[in-house]
């Protein structure tokens, strides 16, 4: 009943925490700076985005133009300041142009396996018995198909477009988040404020989606965070394999997959994009472990 | 304990059931395209029907899928078009191969993570768990395909220490050994980095746990502590993680296998994708889930036999 | 005995990190502890007790710092050791015993390694001597069959049990000092009474000296010698505890007897005074006296500029009050009782009646554990709740109380027997089957505050949606009817903005109830709502049900385990034991013999904050049945001290009925009057 004194309900009964602030962003961005890695992921993010946005206006050239007469200096220099790849094509305008499906296509699939994962979530978690058993179970089952394999059998069938990964990425990930929400659920309905709700007629879908699903939020948006970093790895690695987005266009992992083989010669083919990916990557992540840790401390 | 089994037996057999169907309606869903694909562009229509009905594929899905099921059951997998072997050839040769990498891979990882998060969840925050939380990040963070050329740009091109391939031909100088380590390196960095964070987050769960403190507060060491009271609770979930990264290790390098040509389950399986090599698909397919849950059931299996309060 | 008191206390600072800057948790605390004294620390949650405690074994945490003073142990400047010096004293010299027993055990370790690891690793004895001397330890705290236990894990223990083990786990290498914090909060009241029992007995034959920190007050005054009594982190009064309790000297320590209701009066007679205002953050401290801002005595001027010393009461040097007021005020008294005529009232129509209802759950296919039969938590239960009047049900864990406000609300549905509000039977409907009317009718509030509101919820979204929900017309202006229903639970409007974590306990129970009352409901189901609340915050939620139950003619049931609430609020009481109603009646007849035996039991073990208060403690024995096999006949028969034969085991008693006051008892009613004395004095208790 006597709660210890500790740091958290000091700051809960503070003054500076009771007063209500004018711009809420304005006072989660200060929250989020007190992260160092949150606030480095979160700077990285914005970097790539701000980089895909404006590439058609800073790309020095057009990303799938060749220059014959580079081929003799691939390498780095003034002119191609990452070098070119094997055909000519200017590094860095590629790696720029190609920060752009990837900056579409990870953060949709997440949005999209957040709604789907989320609404069977609750569903499970809410009305347990049979409901629960069939979509837990549905899940479990593509959950223990590994990831890479269905990817290989889907997209080698239907051929692979933007929207087929999209697709491909929301089905895979949607039952990891499916079974994240089922768990806060499972914990949430039995709150006071649920029953509550109930007594006053409220219906299940409201229940679900206003009562029970703003509280799952904390632990969601970590782990889309996550999601997202490992969506960007997974469009890399289908892009190496070969089954990602369909050439000409810059895609990061197809220009590993197109040069890695002449690494003897000129490593920096392989190594610009790689280094692209792994900091975007990279960025999400730091920025999920600082969201973590913030969620920790309050 | 008996219930629990024939549970899991029931839904192993299941899932195969509904994956091999799927799979198998999915590839054969056009009956014309398994003959075509067989006599090649220019065969004409009717050669394309007349195969079609030789093979028999224009039998209903459902008789197909039963016929599939009982050459199952007598052994027979089927004739693999890419390989030019029997797919039971095909697929244990590569089987095998993967399961190699796997087992090294492993036994590099689960006491490199176990290390690794213990002894950076049992002072959380402090210098050394800062520096092993950012440096499993950053490695989760860098896609296979990248490590691998960061790792062969260091060891193959600039140094000159290890081979470029692991095609597991003996020949070009390089023992099996050295053309492992590259690849070994890479998975075992990459899922190490996942693996650490989750037993670090259990860590410093438990440490903060009342009973700890009880321990604490008896005068026990630290040492104590930690092997005694903490590790056993914080490897509860951890455990079910590890058995599924058998998963992740028999199936999921595919990426890996294909930086470094070795000649592994998922790289079979890719081939087979994108040469619709029809029967190899579905037999892989089948492996793969087979795996999947036996690895699932491993690990509930593991974590039941762990924690007291779930026994009987 | 030498001179030099075994813990020496001084001038303690210790101080938080939070976010929001450093707080000053313990600006100073002082106090001493001889060996083998017993000194109880009291106050409310937030009052730094807990933090004392912690500071002296040196367990802050990572935000929290000793900043100032010294505690000596033994001799020893504990402040200065370091990390080999802290474990040689810790679990040796100075053992503590905690909260929640449950967590603080280690869930995957048998009992016995657990028990075994002390005198292990301090006194290097082999493992097979530390087992001896764990299970005579196990056989002291009075566990039976200690071999067994041994070999269990404390999930498969009760909860007074695993409390038992804490305690023996502490007392195992005969440590000087006994820390004790909160040990019996969470433990029903028997068990709390056996347990506190213990605790007197081990100590006397153990000769530590005991730091006991309690909310409790009447806990207290069982075990120990001396209280020191705490606010906002500092020591305001302390001593003897017949003084303390009977001559009590600091604002802060009378205002916390008055409000504490007694067994012996109720509403009528004697209000609760609650104490006025709240506890203040600990960031923020104004020079002077911490209590001022609250004290009904306060002088500006002389309260509010200077640190206030602690000085001792003329006529007693062992008692101190940190008051500069203490000798001008006049003489605290305990509230008198039975003076004012108590209001007959006649019985009254009932509202809810519950005829023979009976909740049967089966168990869901928990894997591996619970119960394996279905649970009976409910048998054939008979009462009714008359129309404006509070019908408490009380009763301890597991006895069904809560199952019967959830079939009553409708969130449980009954599986026999009837229940008729206001004419219509729902005991088969379940919530979302009533009509909207019937909803508006009953409504509920809750027990745990900080889970009956919803945290992304501002306070007043959950009380306007609740008004166009159970509202019969659609009002006009529905800010209104929030600012309105605030202001009767005595809220500052401008709370609607808050959040709950911005509340503090009483608040948000306040805002809970608003919300309950927003359908303007004849009859409220109040489950605990006072039992997570400090005692100062329960008197005005107390109050503040009678008001309003008062002011609309509803009718209250009120469901608590605490029998002083009951006394004090209740028209009539109904107690429960293992699902079914051991006694019924108006209060005043329930609280007199001839009493049910559990009854009895249940009165002799409540803790009551008055050392004059001496009462032959009736320990019960025995094993409370599971609730998957509550036994044929009468279910206290197993645990009762007036058992008297096999009749109880095997025929359910019948039910004694003198006009509106029953007993479930196969001893007849006059027997029992003869044989019981009264356990509560009808007057006041005091000078």
């Amino acid at each position: 009943m006597s709660t210890p004194v500790t740091a958290e309900t000091l700051a809960a009964t503070s003054p500076a925490a009771s007063r209500v602030s004018v711009r809420r962003w304005r006072r989660r961005l200060a929250a989020l700076a007190e992260s160092t890695p949150a606030t480095v992921g979160l700077a990285i993010v914005l970097a790539w985005v701000v980089l895909a946005l404006l590439a058609p206006l800073i790309a020095p050239y057009a990303p799938n133009a060749n220059d014959m007469a580079a081929l003799a200096h691939t390498t780095p220099s003034r002119a191609h300041w990452l070098g070119t790849d094997h055909l000519g094509r200017d590094l860095l305008s590629r790696i720029l142009w190609g920060a752009r499906p990837v900056l579409v296509i990870a953060p949709l699939a997440v949005l999209g396996a957040a709604a789907l994962g989320s609404l069977l979530g609750l569903a499970a978690g809410y009305y347990r018995r049979w409901i629960d058993l069939v979509i837990t179970r549905a899940c479990d089952i593509v959950l223990s198909f590994p990831v890479i394999i269905l990817y290989m059998i889907i997209l080698a069938h239907f051929g692979s477009s933007a929207w087929n990964i999209i697709g491909v990425l929301t089905l895979t990930k949607a039952p990891i988040i499916a079974r994240i929400v089922r768990g806060m659920t499972l914990d949430l309905r039995e709150r006071e404020y649920v029953a509550a709700a109930k007594m006053r007629g409220e219906s299940a879908l409201y229940i679900m989606l206003v009562e029970i699903l703003p509280n799952a939020r904390g632990p969601l948006v970590v782990d889309m965070c996550l999601r997202t970093g490992y969506n960007v790895i997974i469009i890399g690695a289908l892009g190496f394999l070969g089954i990602g987005l369909p050439p000409p266009d810059p895609d990061w992992g197809g220009m590993v997959k197109d040069t890695y083989g002449m690494m003897m010669v000129w490593p920096h083919m392989a190594l610009f994009p790689c280094a692209a990916i792994s900091s975007l990557v990279v960025g999400f992540n730091l920025l999920a472990v600082g969201l973590r840790e913030l969620g920790l401390r309050d | 304990m008996k219930r629990f089994v024939v549970k899991h037996l029931v839904f192993l057999l299941l899932t195969l059931f509904a994956v091999s169907f799927l799979v198998f309606t999915l590839n054969e869903f056009s009956p014309g395209a398994v003959a075509r694909k067989i006599l090649g562009a220019y065969a004409t229509q009717e050669q394309v029907d007349l195969l079609t009905k030789q093979m028999g594929l224009d039998r209903p899905v459902l008789v197909r899928y039963v016929d599939y099921l009982r050459a199952l059951a007598s052994g027979d997998l089927g004739y693999s078009t890419r390989f030019k072997l029997p797919v039971r050839e095909v697929i244990f040769k590569h089987l095998a191969n993967t399961a190699l990498l796997a087992a090294v891979a492993f036994a590099c990882i689960v006491p490199l993570s176990t290390v690794l998060g213990v002894v950076a969840g049992m002072r959380e925050a402090s210098r050394l768990d800062r520096a092993i939380l950012m440096f499993s990040t950053v490695v989760a963070s860098i896609p296979e395909f990248a490590l691998g050329v960061f790792l062969a740009s260091v060891f193959v091109v600039w140094l000159g220490w290890l081979p470029g391939t692991a095609t597991l031909v003996a020949g070009g100088g390089w023992s099996v050994a050295a053309q492992l380590v590259l690849p070994v390196a890479v998975i075992v960095l990459f899922d190490s980095g996942y693996v650490v964070s989750m037993i670090r987050a259990s860590m410093v769960e438990v440490m903060q746990r009342p009973y700890i403190r009880t321990a604490v507060l008896k005068g026990l060491p630290f040492r104590a502590v930690v092997l005694r009271h903490a590790l056993r609770n914080a490897m509860l979930t951890p455990v079910t993680i590890i058995m599924l990264q058998i998963n992740y290790l028999i199936a999921g390098v595919v990426v890996v296998e294909t930086v470094f040509a070795y000649p592994g389950f998922g790289r079979m399986i890719l081939e087979a994708a994108l040469f619709k090599d029809i029967a190899l698909i579905e037999a892989g397919a089948l492996v793969a889930v087979f795996l999947a849950v036996v690895t699932n059931i491993l690990g509930d299996l593991a974590y039941m036999l762990l924690d007291p309060r779930i026994r009987a | 005995m030498t001179d030099r008191p075994l813990l020496d206390v001084r001038d303690l600072r210790v101080a938080y990190t939070t976010r929001a800057g450093e707080a000053t948790v313990i600006p100073g605390v002082s106090f001493q502890l001889r060996a083998g004294e017993a000194l109880g620390l009291v106050g409310e949650s937030g009052c730094g007790k807990s933090t004392v405690a912690l500071s002296i074994v040196r367990y802050l945490g990572r935000a929290g710092r000793i900043v100032g003073g010294r505690v000596r142990f033994e001799g020893r400047e504990l402040t200065a050791l370091d990390d080999a010096g802290l474990r040689a004293i810790r679990g040796r010299r100075i053992a503590m015993v905690y909260q929640d027993p449950m967590a603080s055990l280690n869930p995957v370790m048998t009992v016995g390694r657990q028990l075994m690891e002390a005198p292990m690793t301090h006194e290097g004895v082999s493992a097979s001597a530390a087992r001896a001397r764990a299970l005579a330890m196990l056989a002291e705290v009075k566990l039976a069959d200690p071999e067994a236990v041994m070999a269990r894990f404390p999930h498969q223990l009760s909860g007074g049990q695993q409390q038992r083990i804490v305690i023996a786990m502490a007392l195992i290498t005969g440590p000087a000092l006994l820390i004790m914090d909160e040990p019996t909060t969470g433990l029903d009241v028997t068990v709390e009474a056996a347990v506190l029992d213990l605790v007197r007995e081990l100590r006397s034959r153990h000769r530590s000296a005991i730091l006991f920190i309690s909310h409790n007050l009447g806990s207290v005054v069982r075990v120990c010698d001396r209280v020191a009594v705490m606010y906002r982190g500092e020591v305001v009064e302390e001593g003897p505890v017949r003084r303390i309790f009977g001559e009590p000297r600091h604002p802060y320590t009378r205002g916390l007897l008055d409000c504490l209701p007694t067994l012996g009066s109720d509403k009528r007679q004697a209000p609760l005074v609650p104490i006025a205002g709240q506890v203040e953050s600990a960031l923020t401290r104004a020079p002077g006296c911490s209590f001022a801002a609250r004290c009904a005595h306060v002088e500006v001027g002389r309260c509010t500029t200077r640190p206030i010393p602690s000085v001792a009461v003329h006529d007693a040097p062992d008692h101190h009050v940190a008051c500069v007021r203490a000798g001008e005020l006049p003489r605290w008294t305990r509230r008198r009782g039975a003076d004012a005529a108590h209001e007959a009232g006649g019985p009254g129509e009932p509202m809810v009646t519950v005829r023979h209802l009976t909740k049967i759950y089966e168990p869901r296919r928990r894997r591996f554990r619970g119960p394996r039969g279905p649970v009976r938590a409910v048998s054939d239960v008979n009462f009714a709740a008359a129309r404006g009047r509070t019908l408490a049900i009380v009763g301890e864990s597991g006895c069904g109380k809560s199952t019967i406000a959830k079939v009553l609300s409708g969130l449980e549905v009954a599986t026999a027997g009837t229940v008729m509000l206001d004419g219509v039977e729902v005991g088969t409907l379940a919530v979302d089957a009533r009509a909207a009317a019937l909803k508006r009718k009953l409504q509920m509030v809750f027990q745990n505050p900080d889970s009956t509101l919803n945290p992304s919820h501002t306070v007043g979204y959950a009380i306007g949606r609740a008004l166009r929900r159970l509202q019969r017309r659609a009002s006009t202006d529905p800010m209104a009817g929030v600012a309105r229903l605030l202001e009767v639970v005595k809220l500052p409007p401008a709370i609607a903005a808050r959040k709950p974590r911005h509340l503090s306990g009483g608040e948000k129970q306040r805002a809970a109830i608003a919300r309950a009352l927003a359908g303007d409901p004849e009859v409220i189901v109040a489950d605990e709502p006072v039992s997570a609340l400090d005692v100062s915050v329960q008197a005005a939620i107390v109050n503040l049900l009678t008001e309003i139950q008062a002011a609309r003619g509803a009718t209250l049931v009120f469901i608590s385990h605490d029998l002083a609430v009951v006394r004090y609020l209740a028209d009539a009481v109904a107690v429960m034991y293992l699902g079914t109603i051991a006694e019924l009646g108006p209060v005043e007849r329930v609280f007199a013999p001839p009493y049910h035996p559990y009854t009895e039991a249940l009165l002799s073990a409540v803790p009551v904050p008055d050392p004059d208060h001496a009462v032959a403690r009736i320990l019960l024995e025995g094993r409370v049945p599971r609730a998957d096999e509550i036994p044929r006949g009468c279910p206290f028969a197993t645990r009762c001290p007036r058992r008297i034969g096999a009749v109880c085991d095997d025929t359910p008693p019948p039910v004694q009925q003198d006009g509106d006051h029953r007993i479930a008892c196969h001893i007849p009613r006059d027997e029992l009057a003869r044989l019981q004395t009264a356990l509560v004095e009808p007057r006041a208790i005091g000078r």
